[in-house]
């Protein structure tokens, strides 16, 4: 491949002269990447909690024909807020401004971001953004209620009135400017602060994910926030771009929501199927079956997301259909390399179930289901009769859901012991899988139905003798199996807390670079660095012996080992 | 053959699962030749129809690619679990292998493409003769339904809350009760009715699930459409585009009637003034 210069860095031995602040005030003022990321980890998480305990409000409303929990009005609050807590302030800074944040810098040898103080700024302004989004609950008029996706004209002062959009406008363009300078960092510290000899293809699989995703973000997030820009004109200072009455254009709002919606839809997913592709092969025994074609394949899936925004707009009767179509049903085609990868991987392997990997099987069975209905959905016809329907509503939770919470949190228990140097309990956590793993498809298999049966999303009552009850009645009893598997999350992280059990620096014989800092990392992450002459270090360094197979060969060519033990130079 | 002096025994239960086998069949074929509906609708219109055979095919296709992938999963993690502390053949690549499962897909996602196209010509034709044309009007929150002669069905969710039919109606009784809340747009069957679909303020989504169909009403934009009902009867609809405090309650329906009933129900109607002459899209 190339011919980098491969030896081992030793970083200069400094005093440790970071022994600033302690405590909260740690947490405040630092710049050091591990800090944020675990900022963002903590925030990005409560933020998951409020928004599961608004999806059980909205699930128990909905339990009975006419139900009475909540007012229309709550309703379309809490449902709007649902979305917009998972998507903005959940899914996208848990993934990219918590783990990546903490991970990437590991994975790539490198001792910081490329730019800590701007890394700081991120966090301070996805923090303030949150709070800024909840305070639409204690504003006169209540929080925003159109929807996370705000169509106008609905978002217009005209017909939402009130500060609580106008806080849910701020809090996007906040988070927004936030993603866009994490973007920024993590391209940079990627392109220009890996370690000697880790070339672009001997990046983990994480870091490349990561890479994309950051790439994606610097698309889509100017988008939004240019978009919700001029929303805000025309609620305030008369603009008109989105409205007939002054020449605007309504539908233009959503072809500049949806330009960032779809990408954002792969910000979202990237990130986390990196995550079930480090754990999958280290919980396999094995290297990442079909490394190259996984790296080419999240390329393609990012270049394709950005011309496919306009099949959210199917029913719009404005849109090009075939085109629109064809490009949503062929992201199937690097989505379908990837699973094949992951089957690949485990093929022949010797697979352990620990909690990290079991989250990971979780995530492949809920986005193969999710995955499904997606191309399903991308035939313009059948949305025709999908469209704003509970079968939607299914298909979406099925990948974010997979993505975002099985990946997630296989990441997490991956994780753990490197952030904290300890072990979580493993009966917990799979018992937190396994109440997880049911209470999900008992939630959403019904749904698929209920929309085929043609019942819209976002309705805070339906009428009854419909033959909907006994489903959502299924469908509620699985989002309280949901909630409930959480229990089993915060005692885990209870009994952790108070009878630490020592985790070692690389518990799972695992394969990438964070695996060789101390866990948790000292600050600036390494003293020293293995050779990296593959896409595994570690597992190199550690397996000196093992012979692995040339590119192209399938066990029955010529076996030329790449294992490289420590260099003696 | 050792097992001689078993056979008749197994020759009467095989033959009985073979007559149970043969009767499935039977059952299935002469039923008239019934496609399973897949959860789906089977479409009351003929567009609606042609979405519901695309939809059977791909629901089969998902299910058989859908199945094999699973499936594999599933093996890979029972066989492949770990049994001893040897290491695994450390294989990475298999350049065949992996082609094929690029290729393969880009066939699938090929042909579906190719029946999705030739679908969706036939569910958006319009035609440019249509036996009736109606204007229909959303608003917050409600449905207005345009015929010729001035005749206008018009009800509010909100003041309005539960109008099963337009006033007069003489056309078949309307029932369940709850296929028919909301104002009713009538329309001949088996006749072609053309849809012109126009929003006063938000958008808003006419979906008419047994019809198999849904578009979007947007202020500024006109969307025309053609239904052409098969058999007479009640359709429940309502909007599924998120359009503000009472979405929910934005229900309406459907009821197509032989085209002479039609006629004389819309002769039967007070022409009224609509709301459209002074609010233009």
């Amino acid at each position: 491949m190339t011919t980098l210069v491969e030896r081992p860095v030793v970083h200069a031995e400094h005093p440790e002269h970071h022994e600033g602040p302690t405590g909260l005030l740690k947490w405040m003022t630092s710049t050091d990447h591990k800090v944020i990321g675990m900022n963002y980890i903590v925030t990005s998480l409560v933020m998951f909690f409020f928004a599961g305990i608004m999806a059980l409000v909205i699930r128990t409303q909905l339990t009975v024909p006419s139900g009475a929990v909540v007012s229309n009005q709550q309703f379309n609050e809490l449902f709007t807020m649902h979305g917009s807590l998972m998507l903005y302030l959940f899914a996208g800074p848990f993934a990219f401004g918590g783990l990546a944040n903490y991970i990437v810098p590991l994975q790539v040898g490198a001792p910081d971001m490329a730019f800590p103080r701007l890394n700081a700024l991120s966090y301070w302004l996805y923090l303030s953004g949150s709070i800024t989004m909840m305070l639409g609950f204690m504003v006169a008029g209540g929080a925003a209620a159109f929807g996370w996706v705000a169509y106008a004209p609905l978002s217009e002062a005209t017909f939402s009135p009130g500060s609580g959009p106008d806080l849910w406008i701020l809090a996007l363009a906040l988070t927004g400017f936030s993603a866009i300078f994490t973007g920024v960092n993590l391209v940079t510290t990627i392109f220009y602060l890996r370690a000697p000899g880790m070339t672009m293809f001997r990046m983990p699989i994480f870091t490349w994910n990561m890479l994309v995703t950051a790439i994606l973000i610097l698309i889509a997030f100017p988008v939004l926030t240019a978009a919700v820009v001029m929303l805000f004109c025309d609620r305030h200072f008369g603009t008109h771009i989105y409205t007939v009455q002054g020449g605007g254009v309504p539908v233009l709002y959503q072809n500049l929501f949806w330009f960032f919606g779809h990408p954002e839809v792969y910000i979202l997913a990237l990130p986390y199927f990196g995550i079930a592709t480090e754990v999958i092969p280290v919980f396999s025994r094995k290297p990442l079956f079909g490394y190259k074609g996984m790296a080419f394949a999240t390329m393609s899936i990012a270049a394709l997301s950005t011309g496919v925004w306009a099949h959210h707009m199917f029913t719009t009767g404005t849109v090009l259909l075939p085109f629109f179509s064809l490009l949503s049903l062929l992201i199937a085609v690097p989505t379908g390399i990837k699973f094949f990868n992951w089957i690949g991987t485990m093929w022949r392997g010797s697979i352990v179930f620990g909690t990290p990997m079991l989250f990971s099987i979780g995530f492949l069975f809920a986005f193969l289901m999710g995955g499904l209905t997606g191309v399903m959905l991308a035939s313009p016809p059948i949305d025709f009769v999908t469209h704003d329907t509970y079968f939607v509503v299914a298909h979406f939770h099925q990948v974010l859901f997979g993505s975002a919470v099985f990946a997630g949190f296989s990441g997490l228990y991956f994780w753990y012991p490197k952030f904290f140097g300890r072990m979580y309990n493993e009966t917990l956590g799979k018992l937190h899988f396994w109440f997880l793993f049911i209470g999900f498809w008992v939630t959403f298999m019904p749904q698929y139905e209920l929309g085929l049966k043609g019942m819209p999303r976002r309705v805070a009552t339906y009428p009854a003798g419909l033959g909907w009850q006994n489903l959502n009645i299924v469908s509620t009893v699985g989002a309280f199996i949901i909630g409930f598997s959480f229990v089993f999350f915060l005692v885990n992280l209870w009994v952790s807390w108070r009878k630490p059990v020592p985790a070692g620096d690389n518990p799972w014989d695992a394969h990438a670079l964070e695996w060789f800092a101390t866990s948790p990392p000292v600050h600036h992450n390494f003293t020293k660095l293995p050779p990296v002459r593959s896409e595994r270090p570690v597992w190199d360094f550690h397996h000196p012996d093992a012979r692995t197979i040339e590119h192209g060969h399938n066990g029955h060519g010529q076996l030329v080992g790449t294992g490289a033990g420590p260099r003696q130079d | 053959m050792t097992d001689e002096p078993l056979r008749p025994a197994l020759t009467g239960r095989r033959r009985r699962g073979a007559l149970v086998l043969v009767g499935v069949a039977l059952s299935l074929l002469l039923g008239g030749c019934q496609v399973p509906d897949f959860f789906g609708f089977r479409g009351a219109t003929k567009q609606g129809h042609d979405e519901f055979l695309l939809y059977v095919g791909t629901f089969i296709a998902a299910l058989v690619v859908g199945g094999f992938v699973g499936l594999l999963i599933l093996f890979a993690v029972v066989r492949y679990r770990r049994r001893n502390e040897e290491m695994p053949k450390q294989f990475q690549y298999h350049i065949a292998l992996e082609l094929t499962y690029t290729v393969v897909p880009i066939i699938i996602v090929l042909i579906l493409f190719g029946f999705t196209v030739i679908t969706e010509n036939r569910v958006d034709a319009v035609t440019p003769k249509p036996n009736l044309t109606v204007d229909v009007y959303a608003f917050q929150w409600g449905w207005e339904f345009d015929y010729p002669n001035h005749v206008v069905v018009r009800a509010e969710t909100t003041t309005d809350p539960d109008p099963v039919g337009p006033e007069g109606l003489s056309g078949p009784q309307c029932s369940p009760a709850a296929w028919c809340l909301g104002p009713g747009l009538i329309l001949p069957s088996g006749e072609t009715t053309q849809i012109n679909l126009r929003s006063r303020d938000v958008v808003h989504g006419f979906f008419v699930p047994e019809f198999n169909f849904s578009r979007y009403a947007q202020p500024g934009v006109l969307n025309q459409f053609d239904f052409t009902v098969i058999k007479p009867g009640v359709f429940r609809a309502q909007c599924t585009q998120f359009c503000g405090l009472y979405h929910s309650l934005m229900l309406f329906h459907v009821v197509a009637m032989p085209p002479t009933q039609f006629q004389t129900w819309l002769t039967a109607q007070e022409p009224t003034t609509s709301l459209n002459t002074k609010a233009a899209p």
